[in-house]
């Protein structure tokens, strides 16, 4: 394989054309007002962001498990809604609630299955971060191999209220209208969970000080779980979303989880209203280049933006100076 | 003295293989050695400190796109030697922005990196070249990549194999087992990392541009290929990540193993791959040489 | 002379400020106990001097170089060592390789040969004399804790900060450490002890410095010191700690 252009189509596939994440469909995009285009479509790709980040914060931030394979659990979900919309022709919006607890379950179990053994085994941090960041490899090739293999290599989406509202002067499709509402909904109810109730300070206390956390009496490995599935359900209400206004491809999760990461970093790991925050504002830079430069750097727009954080803030925007 | 003999004998023997090989098997030795070069200069960074780096893809690539872009203006060796220069700039951009800062930041880069320039790539070949795919014609045979190839692999265990005897080896463990302790006992932290992620960046980059003309035509597509990263980690873990010969070890073995999976299941390919990978990282987290090694010395304990 | 000076010492962690200020200054030589009750900066204090974090503001000045805010390489080469209150050690290397690593990369950049004398000879005043090759993972708590002081001598340094080092030992251990710290103290070394063991700071310390709330509040003989009616105060505070 060195030396020899691989023949697999599923390589190919993976490494599928320039075509960037988010780019707003012509058909939504009004001329009259680009800079309300850009805010109002940015705002929409932004919900889908924080969401996705959201989730992957909780991973991360409570669970100690950096999931590499965490666009694929998006696409997952993306792919069955589109799957059962045109198969039994069940409206989106009912299957959002069967994916999600659905979602929470798979996040539940893999995390019993997968994930504690690894946990277990790790004396520090730092060997759990490098033994979950292995694992989750591993699975992103499992899931990225099981949906080509299912659904094949080409884009998919769903025609789905595709007509257009007029929003300040923009025209909008509905379905992106739901989506935004779908990520403020989950987004928001989970940020005010995580804040007002005793579940989320157990939550919240578990990801500032876990060594700590069983003193109080928490039981540190089933937090644990509890939030991998959270994550994890997040991640499939993101992918829902994603699935109803843009189109998509079985190879498409790295560049998910790599968005994601960026924003979980630029909001600070943990950090719930960071990365609600880092998620609207990756969904306006990427926006607006790629309606004002060009739609191809999209990816590169996001990594400057990581670089800048790094360099700038490595603690994350928001993030104290530790 | 008797293992340097032997390993030179085996060295010699290795170059004569391509003297009896159909062209079928040669392109397995090129595979092999390809594997062997790569796996054991993923590890000669990542394995000794852990910061495991998921880019080998986005190096080789450059590698052999370097080639595809200057085979025609300049002279072969020139070739390599810009490839070699390219990627270990791209090696230092990407160290000096996350290397100082914890591990986990190195691994979302380098987890990105591949896609990355391969859409920056695509978007200036489209934009501004106006091609998206290119030819190399180099009058270079097969043979003479095999032996390139070796010469590079070779030159990488030697080379991991000088550093682990010297300070730079005793440096890297210790960043890999503790770095407040190795801060504290004097290593220079972001240097120390700096240098060998560049001599592994380096090493892979060159290791793409030798191998390029085997492709005649290379678009980003084709040459950054994820599995190629995904390969090396898995082949160096299997071995053994934190030993000279592990990666090797891990390499021979896993490339026969794929190269038939490919043919026979190209379908079921990479889940068959991601599962094993899971299962090595499970079942073997020292590397077969690894283990090899803690029952070999527990049966002198039982001794 | 002056080996160690510290000017105004702070450190800030979002708005709490661990280290306030704090100023003091050794001679060579000298065995300095720091003290205070839990959470009153002494770690932070001595992450400052070792380079683990930087200052928010104030001057460090370590054999008569300014040292502020360098990096804890540059400032191990400049003749700190320190250990951990959490043990640090390596565990996948062996004992000798643990301890080699500060004679390699210390002030002085040993090569092998002498490295591994250096190694050796410390790891025979931390009494682990025949373990080198043992692994390092497999140690006890307390074998670990003597690792760990092997790893600081083996940099052969001129100022030793020790992290309640003497804490979890029993009364022989503790008689045999103290020993060994006045050894060391002995040879030239100045040093700084984290201490909770009264009696060890008594027996060691002519003079210590007391810290509470990020603030120094007394530095003096360690006798004055510890009758001071701030200081009592302060450990009174906290009833569960001393």
């Amino acid at each position: 394989m060195v030396g020899r252009p691989c023949g697999n189509a599923a390589v190919r596939a993976f490494a599928s054309g320039p075509r960037p994440l988010g780019v707003p469909m012509p058909n939504t995009q009004a001329k009259r007002d680009p800079i309300m285009t850009i805010i109002i479509l940015g705002l929409v790709l932004g919900g889908t962001y924080a969401l996705l980040a959201l989730g992957l914060t909780i991973q991360y931030g409570i669970a100690r498990i950096m999931n590499l394979a965490y666009g694929e659990m998006t696409l997952v979900a993306a792919f069955v809604l589109v799957f059962v919309f045109r198969l039994t022709g069940l409206p989106p919006l009912v299957s959002i609630l069967l994916v999600a607890p659905a979602a929470y379950g798979v996040g539940w179990l893999l995390y019993t299955v997968m994930m504690r053994p690894l946990v277990a085994r790790a004396g520090t941090q730092g060997k759990l971060e490098v033994d979950s960041i292995l694992a989750t490899f591993g699975l992103l090739f499992v899931i990225q191999g099981l949906l080509l293999l299912v659904f094949g290599s080409d884009f998919t989406s769903v025609s789905f209220l595709e007509q257009g509202v007029e929003i300040l002067g923009v025209s909008v499709a509905v379905n992106r209208l739901v989506a935004l509402a779908i990520c403020a909904a989950a987004g928001g109810g989970l940020a005010i969970v995580l804040a007002r109730t005793r579940w989320g300070l157990v939550m919240r206390a578990a990801a500032l000080t876990p060594a700590s956390a069983p003193l109080v009496g928490i039981d540190v490995n089933r937090v644990a779980r509890q939030a991998f599935a959270l994550g994890t359900a997040l991640a499939a209400v993101g992918g829902t979303s994603v699935a109803m206004y843009q189109t998509f491809s079985a190879t498409d999760g790295v560049v998910f989880t790599m968005k994601a990461l960026v924003i979980v970093i630029m909001g600070g790991v943990g950090n719930v209203a960071g990365a609600l925050v880092a998620g609207f504002g990756l969904g306006l830079i990427e926006t607006f280049v790629a309606t004002v430069i060009d739609p191809g750097l999209t990816l590169a727009a996001t990594f400057a933006l990581f670089l800048a954080v790094l360099l700038w803030r490595p603690e994350g925007l928001f993030g104290r100076r530790a | 003295m008797i293992a340097l003999a032997a390993s030179i004998a085996a060295l010699v023997a290795l170059a004569a293989v391509p003297l009896f090989l159909t062209d079928y098997g040669l392109g397995l030795m090129i595979g092999m050695a390809g594997y062997v070069t790569l796996a054991s200069a993923w590890a000669l960074f990542s394995g000794q400190t852990r910061y495991i780096s998921l880019a080998t893809v986005a190096f080789y690539g450059i590698g052999a796109y370097t080639v595809a872009v200057l085979n025609e203006t300049i002279a072969y060796p020139l070739v390599l030697a810009c490839a070699g220069l390219v990627g270990a700039g791209l090696a230092l951009v990407v160290g000096l922005s996350t290397l100082r800062l914890s591990g986990i930041y190195f691994v979302i880069f380098t987890f990105g990196l591949a896609e990355l320039v391969r859409q920056l790539i695509t978007w200036y070949e489209v934009n501004v070249t106006g091609t998206l795919g290119r030819y190399i014609f180099l009058d270079i045979t097969a043979r003479e990549i095999y032996w390139q190839l070796l010469a590079l692999g070779t030159f990488t265990i030697g080379l991991t194999a000088w550093i682990l005897r010297h300070r730079l080896g005793l440096a890297l463990k210790v960043i890999g087992d503790d770095e407040t302790v190795a801060a504290h006992a004097g290593i220079d932290l972001a240097r120390t990392k700096l240098i060998a992620f560049t001599l592994s960046a380096t090493i892979i980059t060159l290791c793409g541009a030798i191998s390029s003309p085997r492709w005649t035509y290379v678009e980003p597509i084709i040459v950054f290929n994820p599995n190629v990263s995904f390969l090396a980690v898995i082949m160096a873990l299997l071995g053994g990540a934190n030993r000279l010969w592990g990666p090797a070890a891990g390499a021979v073995p896993l490339f026969l193993l794929f190269e038939w999976l490919s043919v026979n299941f190209p379908d079921t390919y990479p889940i068959i791959l991601g599962l094993m990978f899971i299962a090595v990282v499970f079942l073997l987290p020292d590397g077969v040489l690894g283990g090899l090694a803690r029952l070999r010395q527990r049966g002198k304990a039982a001794a | 002379m002056s080996i160690l000076e510290i000017h105004e010492a702070t450190r800030i962690f979002g708005g709490l400020t661990a280290v306030n200020k704090v100023s003091f200054a050794m001679e060579a030589g000298e065995i300095l106990g720091l003290l205070g009750p839990n959470g009153s900066g002494k770690t932070t204090l001595l992450n400052l001097l070792s380079g683990a974090l930087a200052p928010s503001a104030g001057r460090i000045v370590i054999g008569r170089r300014d040292m502020t805010g360098r990096k804890p390489n540059i400032i191990a080469r400049q003749g700190v060592a320190r250990t951990f209150q959490l043990v640090r050690i390596l565990p996948s290397l062996t004992l000798e390789e643990n301890v080699i690593v500060s004679a390699v990369f210390g002030r002085n950049r040993h090569d092998k040969e002498a490295a591994r004398r250096i190694a050796r000879a410390a790891l025979r005043d931390a009494g682990l004399e025949g373990m080198e090759t043992c692994s390092a993972g497999d140690l006890t708590y307390l074998d670990q804790k003597r690792l760990e002081l092997a790893r600081a001598l083996a940099a052969e340094p001129d100022i030793l900060l020790m992290d309640e080092w003497l804490a979890g030992l029993n009364p022989t251990e503790l008689h045999e450490a103290v020993a060994l710290v006045r050894a060391l103290s002995g040879r030239g070394m100045t040093i700084i002890m984290v201490e909770h063991i009264m009696e060890a700071v008594r027996a060691l310390c002519p003079r210590s410095i007391v810290m509470n709330a990020g603030t120094l509040i007394a530095d003096g003989p360690t006798a004055n010191v510890l009758n001071d009616r701030h200081v009592v105060a302060a450990y009174l505070g906290e009833a569960d700690d001393a």
